[in-house]
């Protein structure tokens, strides 16, 4: 199920020819308010995912206005969406100044410092709610060490600032360590966050997979986009509750370049192609990376946002080719 | 004897008498209307925070005038007349790197007297920790200082050392500048920002409790006198140090009260400085663009959580904390400089250590005294012997010995 793509002939494309055995159901988002999901998504979009148990999407601006819910937010309550999922590799080819940057980020994403409870105190005095909890947090470690032991990485880091916040980043630790517990095989460690910000800086290398609760996670994962060259080149998946795999590509929907041919579908193909390996189609899902990796490196076909002057369906045709 | 404009802490000896309660319904506080200082209300005993607070919001009300030029008035550049300054000299590696800075500011003949005080070996119940009332009334008394790397002991009892100095002394900003060091190379060459982190409440309140068995919140405070306060003080400090654009970080798309207000704040200050830019930044998209291009940005103004991540980013976009200064700016005008690395135990009295963060918060804190030709002098020393390459540390990659190092930034003031 392919979420209001304007690349979603592209994608068709590059699956044709990896020969990869999907049918796409493509939903795209209303114009009026759904009352079923207070959004401009319908309840027979979010039906379909839940059905289908996977998902791409593209980006989405939500429309300014009240009476509706944000589409990120309606997407991530009514899919119960807890851990966001980024793998972040340094492209051979693309130079930024990191050029051995292999992590992933996964970061929690239904609680923490974002559960939306302010409230005002006295004049002058406001409060907010960072809310940890036993079960999300459990929830979002087991993921993490499953995704490490499934993608043969050795080390998971747990991210925090819990010499401070002792109970509730204190609480996201501890689970953390239950979890690890049962994974032997897996090195487990534990970094403050703003050690990890300034070795992410100096030495990415030293880091594999980090978890974290939402707000650090939040601000890693957009850090690390930027080791790698940015959000146009870093793919991204949600994982749901019952299994559900909603990738997305996290950039704007860049409304000044649409419908010109010049947008770069790089974040896309990537986060499909983990689509692909959650559905455990490997095999394509390694042949089209490899493919999308290639075409970048050899750098004849970039797109504008890369230094290049490709368009789109020549980046696009140059990486069917080397399928 | 300095004077200083208003006196919130006349010279003791003891502990303070118990503060008076005030009947003021209004809390709320202008920060043009100047209340004079309440003395006795001033002193609070340990330990009763709802006086404590009071004290806070009274003197906040007088706050600009003492961050000001005003705050440089009782200190005297005149030629002869030396300043007294209270100095930490800290744990591990911080007497050695302290003495570069004593011969260092010889050579450079800086008119500064220390006064040095040592974390105690026992708890002193007047201030709840390791450090003693006399150490933090010289602060006080002096109104700047300079503090090594300390290391605080395990145990109970007692508040944590960097806890206790912000409290007492009412430390609420902490300033970074970071800056590319020429001859140094690390990935990033054109880093020229400062960081300034609000550093009293916001997530580090300490407010936390369990709701039921695994359940856990947190408190997240943002009050508008403490966000007026910080952001004073950064643009304040933007137009005194000729820089040109202050940029508020934020996560007020998500977080719209508590960051909300924080910026409100921030907007307000910024119309009273036409001639600084203002600009208010995502904190993710902020990381981003440190990560990408960190010349974009000049200062920084944020909450502490924030702030705290993003100045050590930034330290480490620069080479890392053995070469990041940091300054403390509390209540009445009090200027701590800091040296924000560790106290390297392991080195520690091996004449190995970097004094160079120590010796560039020294600097900070004569910019702050306003003694800025020696300031000038002692900073060009610092870079040029970096660059040279000659005398470097081993952490930089060198085998230069400490006092190596110190004699060589000696030779080149």
């Amino acid at each position: 199920m392919c979420l209001n793509s304007k690349f979603s002939f592209l994608l068709f494309q590059v699956f044709n020819v990896a020969g990869v055995p999907i049918e796409w159901e493509e939903h795209y988002v209303g114009t009026e308010v759904d009352p079923r999901t207070e959004s401009f998504l319908t309840w027979e979009s979010l039906e379909s995912v839940r059905r289908n148990k996977v998902g791409l999407k593209g980006p989405m601006a939500t429309p300014i206005g009240k009476g509706h819910r944000s589409l990120n937010l309606t997407l991530r309550k009514e899919l119960g969406l807890y851990a966001n999922v980024r793998p972040c590799n340094s492209l051979p080819g693309y130079k930024t100044r990191y050029d051995d940057v292999n992590l992933v980020t996964i970061r929690e994403n239904t609680e923490g410092e974002y559960s939306g409870l302010e409230h005002q105190v006295v004049r002058g005095v406001v409060e907010s709610l960072k809310i940890i909890t036993r079960q999300a947090s459990l929830r979002v470690a087991e993921y993490a060490f499953h995704y490490a032991k499934t993608n043969g990485r050795e080390r998971v880091s747990a991210i925090h600032k819990a010499n401070i916040m002792r109970k509730t980043d204190g609480l996201f630790l501890k689970c953390c360590r239950e979890v690890a517990e049962k994974y032997p095989e897996i090195a487990y460690e534990e970094v403050i966050i703003d050690n990890c910000c300034m070795a992410l800086v100096k030495n990415p290398s030293l880091f594999d997979v980090l978890v974290m609760p939402n707000l650090y996670g939040d601000i890693i994962s957009d850090l690390c986009a930027g080791l790698i060259g940015g959000l146009g080149l870093t793919p991204s998946c949600n994982i749901g509750e019952g299994g559900i795999c909603l990738a997305e590509a996290v950039h704007g929907s860049a409304p000044d370049i649409a419908g010109k041919n010049l947008a770069n579908p790089t974040a896309l193909l990537l986060s499909a192609v983990m689509m692909l390996h959650h559905l455990q189609f490997n095999n394509q899902a390694d042949r089209i990376h490899n493919a999308i990796l290639q075409t970048i490196s050899e750098g004849k076909f970039r797109t504008a946002d890369l230094g290049g002057n490709a368009s789109t369906s020549d980046f696009t045709k140059a990486v069917c080719d080397h399928i | 004897m300095k004077k200083s404009p208003s006196s919130f802490h006349p010279p003791t000896t003891g502990p303070p008498p118990p503060s008076r309660p005030l009947s003021h319904p209004s809390l709320s506080l202008s920060l043009s209307s100047s209340s004079p200082p309440i003395a006795a209300a001033s002193l609070r005993r340990p330990g009763s925070g709802g006086s404590m607070a009071l004290r806070r919001l009274l003197q906040g009300s007088v706050l600009p005038r003492m961050t000001g030029r005003a705050a440089a008035a009782p200190f005297s550049t005149a030629s002869g007349e030396t300043v007294r300054a209270t100095l930490f000299p800290g744990d591990g590696i911080g007497p050695e790197i302290a003495e570069s800075v004593k011969q260092v500011f010889n050579v450079a003949g800086v008119p500064i007297e220390w006064e040095e005080h040592y974390v105690g070996t026992e708890v002193d119940p007047r201030t709840e920790s390791f450090l003693t009332w006399e150490s933090l009334e010289s602060v006080r008394r002096n109104k700047v200082g300079l503090k090594g790397p300390m290391a605080t002991p395990i145990g109970k009892g007692h508040r944590s050392l960097n806890l206790t100095l912000r409290k007492e002394l009412g430390l609420y900003a902490n300033v970074r500048p970071c800056n590319s060091l020429p001859g140094y190379k690390t990935r990033y060459d054109d880093v020229n920002l400062v960081t300034i982190r609000e550093n009293t409440e916001g997530e580090y309140s300490g407010l936390e409790h369990q709701v039921v068995r695994g359940v856990v919140e947190s408190l997240k405070i943002i009050t508008r006198q403490a966000s007026l306060r910080v952001a004073e003080y950064a643009f304040h400090y933007a137009k005194t140090n000729g820089r040109e654009r202050v940029s508020a970080i934020h996560k007020a798309n998500i977080m719209r009260k508590t960051d909300g207000l924080f910026l409100k704040c921030c907007r307000e200050v910024a119309e009273k400085y036409p001639e600084i830019q203002y600009e208010e930044v995502i904190i993710d998209n902020c990381c981003m663009t440190l990560v990408k291009n960190p010349g974009l940005f000049d200062v920084l103004v944020m909450p502490n959580l924030y702030g705290d991540i993003i100045s050590d980013l930034c330290a480490g976009l620069i080479g890392g904390l053995g070469l990041t200064p940091s300054c403390n700016i509390g209540e009445g005008g009090i200027c701590l400089a800091e040296a924000v690395h560790g106290s390297a135990p392991d080195i520690a009295g091996k004449n190995l250590a970097n004094p160079t963060a120590l010796l560039l918060s020294a600097v900070m804190m004569l910019r702050h005294l306003q003694f800025n030709n020696q300031a000038d002098r002692i900073h060009n020393a610092i870079l040029e012997t970096i660059s040279e390459g000659k005398f470097r540390t081993s952490d930089l990659g060198g085998n230069a010995s400490t006092s190596d190092f110190t004699k060589a930034v000696c030779d080149h003031i």
